[in-house]
């Protein structure tokens, strides 16, 4: 058995359909929708304000706090229950980690930029769509950036290696692996590898770079979606 | 009294709110289906700039004993902070609890699902519909767009596929929820001697008191619930409830207008 088409037609390098979208949510300072295939991602970014409690302060800068989440009817099972698990407290903690490299928080010591991440509808690829919304959303908000941050799922089906696995690939019924990849475009660099599954070390630097390839793509539509918003075509 | 409600009543007292709308007006209202393919039923509700989303989720359960030949249905609401500063993270607390709580009370209380036909085996198996209501915008009048939300994906949902002991959430059924009518509700509310609906976040900050009905289509009453820290007086009531029902018919003709989403 080998995996010689994807179960939706797409090319092994291709990406779902994707839609971005800056400034959806009016409370918030900054904010964005990110849908690829049926994911559906919003982010919302509050701040920079006060850190409580106070001991996290940081005199030296700002920091960022990611609270990763899925609404209770987004799973494609069972009802996911509200409130943090140790799953979307991991994820936020990588999204974390994943974002702070571009911000320049040194003018805000003491202040927190909160970055809520809300998933609708889910099918596989939650933590590159978060990242990819959270993004655009701090762009929005007019945090200083070095550059945006897109994210990808990149991985292994069976024999053949593949851009944004969707949940069927995910739960294909042979070998296969996960590896959720960031880049930033201008430095190259990753800021965001995980991966669940087995691959060589040669189908690992295949995959990272055909990830890097296809996040050309995603970056060139955060930045269409900032557009968007701040040259007047909005609404 | 202090300044900014002397203000706002000063501009309700000509009959004018901040927005521009008269004191009796409704923002506009929009209602999406389907918003969440994961979900067996979704909606989005709009009031103007405040957005919600609910979504239903349908698990098997055990009937309760004084019930047992009866499904039941479980509403939450998650006031997140990605919708409002002004929220927080953290277990549900108590505007979040109410909220969900007074929806509940409308769809139950009406008898708007037919309990009897969510029972699978008496004693032993029914289906629990969990409604699940999230913000994703704040700007006033959070608890009458949930319930919108709440109604509109019960209306949008199907029974997923039952294969034995499990629930195959892959395959959705032709049926929907068994509804037997459609009751709306309205939240009133009274700041100085003015009697205003649909409030943005600053008027809700100054209200008085305000009263949230559920009415049916007969224009029978099934729920009720009094807010804010000032009494009502019955003429109070009265003149909140007829503004209710005449409202509802508003809100019902949009809520008849939804139309389940093509799977």
């Amino acid at each position: 058995m080998t995996y010689s088409k994807r179960n939706d037609g797409r090319k092994f390098d291709e990406l779902r359909p994707i839609e971005a979208k800056a400034g959806v949510i009016k409370r918030a300072n900054g904010s964005a929708y990110f849908r690829i295939g049926k994911t559906t991602a919003y982010a919302a970014v509050y701040g920079p304000r006060d850190l409580y409690p106070k001991f996290k302060q940081n005199p030296k800068a700002g920091i960022i706090r990611v609270n990763y989440s899925m609404m209770p009817f987004s799973g494609s099972g069972e009802r996911v229950r509200p409130g943090g698990s140790r799953r979307s407290k991991e994820i936020s903690m990588v999204t974390e980690k994943a974002l702070l490299p571009v911000l320049n928080l040194e003018e805000f010591p003491n202040s927190v930029v909160d970055v809520f991440i809300e998933l609708p509808q889910t099918d596989a690829g939650t933590r590159c769509a978060g990242i990819c919304a959270a993004a655009i959303a701090l762009a929005d908000a007019g945090i200083p950036m070095k550059d945006l941050v897109a994210a990808v799922s990149v991985g292994k089906v069976d024999d053949k290696i593949v851009i944004d696995l969707d949940y069927s690939e995910e739960s294909y019924d042979a070998e296969v692996a996960d590896i959720p990849v960031a880049f930033v475009q201008r430095t190259g660099m990753l800021t965001l590898l995980q991966m669940d599954g087995p691959v060589t070390r040669e189908e690992l630097k295949k995959g990272l770079e055909m990830g890097r390839e296809a996040l050309k793509k995603i970056y060139a539509i955060q930045k269409k979606a900032l557009k968007e918003k701040y040259t007047g075509e909005e609404k | 009294m202090n300044e900014s409600k002397a203000h706002l009543l000063k501009s309700l007292n000509e009959n004018l709110r901040y927005d521009g709308r008269g004191l009796l007006d409704f923002r506009k209202i929009e209602i999406e289906t389907g918003v969440s393919k994961s979900a067996e039923g979704s909606a989005r509700v709009k009031l103007g700039e405040t957005e919600v989303i609910a979504g239903v989720k349908m698990e098997l359960g055990k009937p309760y004993p004084d019930t047992p030949d009866e499904g039941t249905i479980m509403v939450g609401a998650e006031l997140i902070p990605l919708s409002s500063p002004d929220f927080e993270s953290g277990p549900p607390d108590i505007k979040s609890i109410e909220i969900a709580r007074v929806v509940d009370r409308g769809i139950r209380e009406s008898k708007a699902i037919d309990f009897k036909k969510l029972c699978i085996k008496e004693g032993e198996k029914s289906w629990i519909v969990t409604i699940d209501i999230v913000t994703i915008n704040d700007a006033g009048n959070l608890q009458d767009a949930s319930y919108l939300a709440a109604m509109a994906a019960v209306k949008d949902a199907r029974f997923p596929k039952l294969e034995g002991e499990k629930v195959n959430y892959k395959e959705l059924t032709e049926t929907k929820l068994p509804l037997t009518k459609e009751p709306v509700e309205v939240t009133v509310l009274k700041i100085g001697d003015k009697l205003i609906v649909d409030p943005s976040t600053e008027e809700e900050k100054l209200i008085d008191a305000r009263l949230t009905i559920a009415i049916t289509e007969d224009g029978r009453l099934c729920a009720l619930q009094k807010g804010g820290d000032y009494p009502l007086s019955l003429d109070e009531i009265d003149a909140m409830i007829g503004i209710a029902a005449e409202k509802t018919k508003e809100l019902r003709s949009a809520l008849k207008a939804v139309k389940p989403t093509k799977r």
